[in-house]
Order: C-alpha cells, then structure tokens, then sequence
C-alpha cells in the first residue's frame, strides 16, 4: 500500500483492508451535475479503483452556482469531457468508464451489472425509478440523494434486505405534480453537501465501516441544520421486480414521437420546410436560438398555439428535451393528426453540434 | 398535533409546520388515523391531493394509511423530491 491513502489506512475501523476494497471496488455515478461532482471528487480521491461517468449534458453558465469542479472556460463543453479531464488529473491510478449517454430501459441493465455500487445522482424522477428497478432486478445496491430548495435527502437502498425507493414512494409522480427541472431552485451549497454524504455512504458499502443509512431516510433541512431520519421497512413486493416497466415517462422515448439533433441538423440542412417551435423561456430564448425557431414558452402554449403553422412538419425543442416532450404531449392531445416531432437533447445537443 | 412539511408540501402550505387544531375550535372531526389526516389535509390544501406518493411518518417511523395517530405524535409530510 502506497503511502497516497495513509491518512485513511491509518485508521483502525478502515485501515489497509478498507482501502484494498475500494481499489477493487466498480462504482457508477449517473449524472455529473450538483451530486454526481462533490460525489465523484471524493470517491476519486479516497481511492476507488473504478469509476463511471454518465451524462450527455454540456456545462451552461446556470450550472456553475453549484456544479463547481466546473470553471467558466469549460462553458459548452461536455460535463463527460471535463469531468474525465480533471478527474485524471486528481487521481491518475483510477480506472475510468464513459457512458455518453442518458440511462433508458434499453442501456441500464447492461450498463449496471458491469458496477458493483450506484450513485444516483440525477434529477428527475424517471431515472431514479429506472435505477431502483434494475438494481433490484440485478441485486445491486445504491445510494440515493435527491435535492428541493433547502433540503437535501439521502438514503441507501436495497442494500442487502433492505428496502427500496418503491418502499418508500410506490409510484412515478406523474410529471404535471413536480416542478420542472428547470423551474426547481436549490441553494448552491446543499448538493455538496448531499453529495459528499453520498461519497461517505458509498465508502462504507464498499468497505463494511460503520453503519449504512439502510431503511433509514435522511432529510437535511440547511436553514436550520435539522437533520431528521425517518425508518421504513422492505415491502416484499418491491423487493420481487423481475423485469422492467414498460414505461419511464420521459426516459421511454419510443412513446413519444422524437428526433436525434444530429438527424434534425442533417433536415434542416436538406433546405425542407418545417416549423420548429422553442418552448424555453424568452430569456431561455433570447440568450440563444435556432435562427428558424417561433418563442412560445410551455406556459403559454394554449394561449399562442395558433401563432404556430401547423401546414408544415411541426419540430419542438427546448433546452434538455424535457420541456419539449411535454408540449409535444400537449399539442398531441388536441390536434392527434399531426406530424409532431421533439429533439432529443435540445440545445444542449444542438450546441454541441454546431458550436 | 404538529406537522412538518418537507419538499413541495412546504411550498404548497407555506409553511415547514403547521398544526392542526383539535375539533373543539374547527367544530371538525379530528384525524384519527394516517388516512384521515390526509383527508384532512387535502380538503385545506387540494394541492396536496395531487401528490402521488407522499410517505407520511409518525414519530420518524414511516406509516401505512391505517396507522392510527394521536394529538401528541409528531408527524411529517414527505413527498418524493427529485432535483440533483
């Protein structure tokens, strides 16, 4: 054992055995936003043998308040290319995977058995339920934190025989009851918190230190520094998932009529007429726009829908391809014969297309 | 019997407590049970009813709908929260 780790081999309840196991140990941090950074640069540091990285994102300028491994010459990147980069940097011993790609029903089961611990560090609730079923179905345990505001959650789930996410929230929240991503405000400082919490739990899984946070719930509130710790139990019907759903809102593209951004581009420059309608905020807009696009911000869709010319091919798109997907949803409700496509990514993608 | 509110139940009250007075001064039935408070609730705060899944905890254990609750519990509402 190099004399890298000394501080932490050092102690009695982890010493050089502890540190053997995180050498040895395969982790998957999905998502290198405001949890997956503060995570990552502790796993990374501590000495975990292997780490994957997952995301598809590109650094914004709203992103750095609170995702801050990331500086402002690093804006258009993508979070994959900056995270590997630095990463190496901290600690060239660490083995590293990318996945440049979001998790879907189609990649997670495949993705996920090559890793003996997840790090859920997304922010949607698609991908968090995505994550608990296939760790359930290939019985692998992950740590959950999750952010509103002022308040932070942590949990490990199906650790062992302990419960899952499903014990605790049985079903998807339907996407109309939870703030948008966008639109969902957290003070800068609280997904640091809530991520290096994560790294720790994640350290003690691997290595059997302490006691994991299993069957327990904890809610950090920063306004008071009040933690709570709420216990719940296994139900063993969520214990039992055998395949995933059908279905993962947002994450399931095949439901929802979508374009790539790189086989919209390839349309776009083929000179075919369409409609392309952004539906991000008129700042969203005004700081930057495809030349083509009409500005109708989701809220106000059912109020200047007709502003929209639908003799053509309608095309939506908006900064992630969430916002977009809903109006697409929107708009199909009330006009199903249409021809209505979202873009996959949204400027995010287009972005790193035509920079 | 005092509430604690996380998450978007926070932003829909407006509040992180609030407490819920005995019938005597609401001339209401007081919840006797997890499924009547959330009752209780959502006729004051139909935003609530919204919520696919809210964990409600009694005394930090989480509780099932039937769970029966008395004025000096302490619960909290929990709703999934999602951001990262």
């Amino acid at each position: 054992m190099n004399s890298r780790y000394i501080r932490q081999t050092s102690l009695n309840d982890f010493g050089p055995d502890g540190q053997s196991k995180l050498l040895k140990a395969k982790v998957l941090v999905v998502g290198l936003g405001g949890l997956g950074l503060p995570a990552l640069q502790y796993l990374n540091a501590m000495g975990v043998g292997t780490l994957g990285l997952m995301d598809q994102d590109v650094i914004e300028l709203h992103n750095l308040q609170r995702q801050v491994l990331y500086s402002e010459k690093d804006l258009g990147r993508l979070k994959l290319d900056v995270v590997l980069e630095k990463l190496t940097a901290q600690n060239s011993q660490t083995t590293f995977k990318t996945h440049d790609t979001f998790l879907t029903k189609e990649n997670v089961l495949e993705t996920i058995a090559a890793y003996d611990l997840i790090v859920d560090a997304t922010d949607n609730f698609p991908t968090r339920y995505l994550i608990n079923d296939a760790c359930v179905i290939l019985n692998k345990p992950f740590v959950y934190g999750a952010l509103h505001a002022f308040e932070g959650h942590v949990s490990v789930f199906n650790y062992q025989d302990g419960p899952t996410y499903r014990c605790l929230y049985p079903e998807i929240p339907t996407i109309d009851e939870v703030p948008n991503c966008n639109e969902n405000g957290v003070l800068g400082v609280i997904p640091g918190i809530i991520g290096t919490m994560q790294a720790l739990e994640a350290v003690k899984v691997l290595t059997g230190v302490g006691e994991v946070l299993s069957g327990k719930l904890m809610i950090y509130n920063g306004l008071n520094q009040h933690v709570s710790k709420i216990n719940f139990k296994a139900n063993p019907g969520y214990k039992k998932i055998t395949e995933l759903q059908d279905f993962y809102e947002t994450v399931d593209c095949d439901i929802v009529p979508s374009i790539s951004a790189k086989t919209f581009m390839s349309y776009r420059e083929s000179g075919k007429k369409f409609t392309l309608v952004d539906v991000r905020t008129w700042e969203e807009f005004n700081q930057n726009h495809l030349n083509e696009a009409v500005n109708i911000p989701l809220d106000n869709l059912d109020v200047f829908e007709h502003q929209i010319d639908l003799n053509k091919e309608v095309y939506i798109i908006c900064q992630s391809g969430k916002r977009s997907e809903l109006a697409l949803k929107q708009l199909q409700t009330k006009h199903p014969d249409l021809t209505l496509y979202h873009i996959l990514g949204g400027m995010n993608k287009m972005m790193t297309l035509c920079p | 019997m005092t509430i604690l509110l996380f998450g978007i139940t926070k932003d829909i009250v407006g509040s992180s407590t609030l407490s819920v007075p005995t019938s005597s001064i609401t001339g209401r039935k007081t919840p006797k049970t997890v499924k009547e408070l959330k009752q209780f609730l959502g006729d004051t705060y139909p935003e609530l009813n919204k919520l696919s899944s809210l964990a409600i905890a009694v005394n930090n254990d989480y509780a099932e709908d039937d769970k029966t609750i008395n004025s000096y519990d302490e619960i909290a509402l929990i709703p999934p929260v999602s951001g990262g």
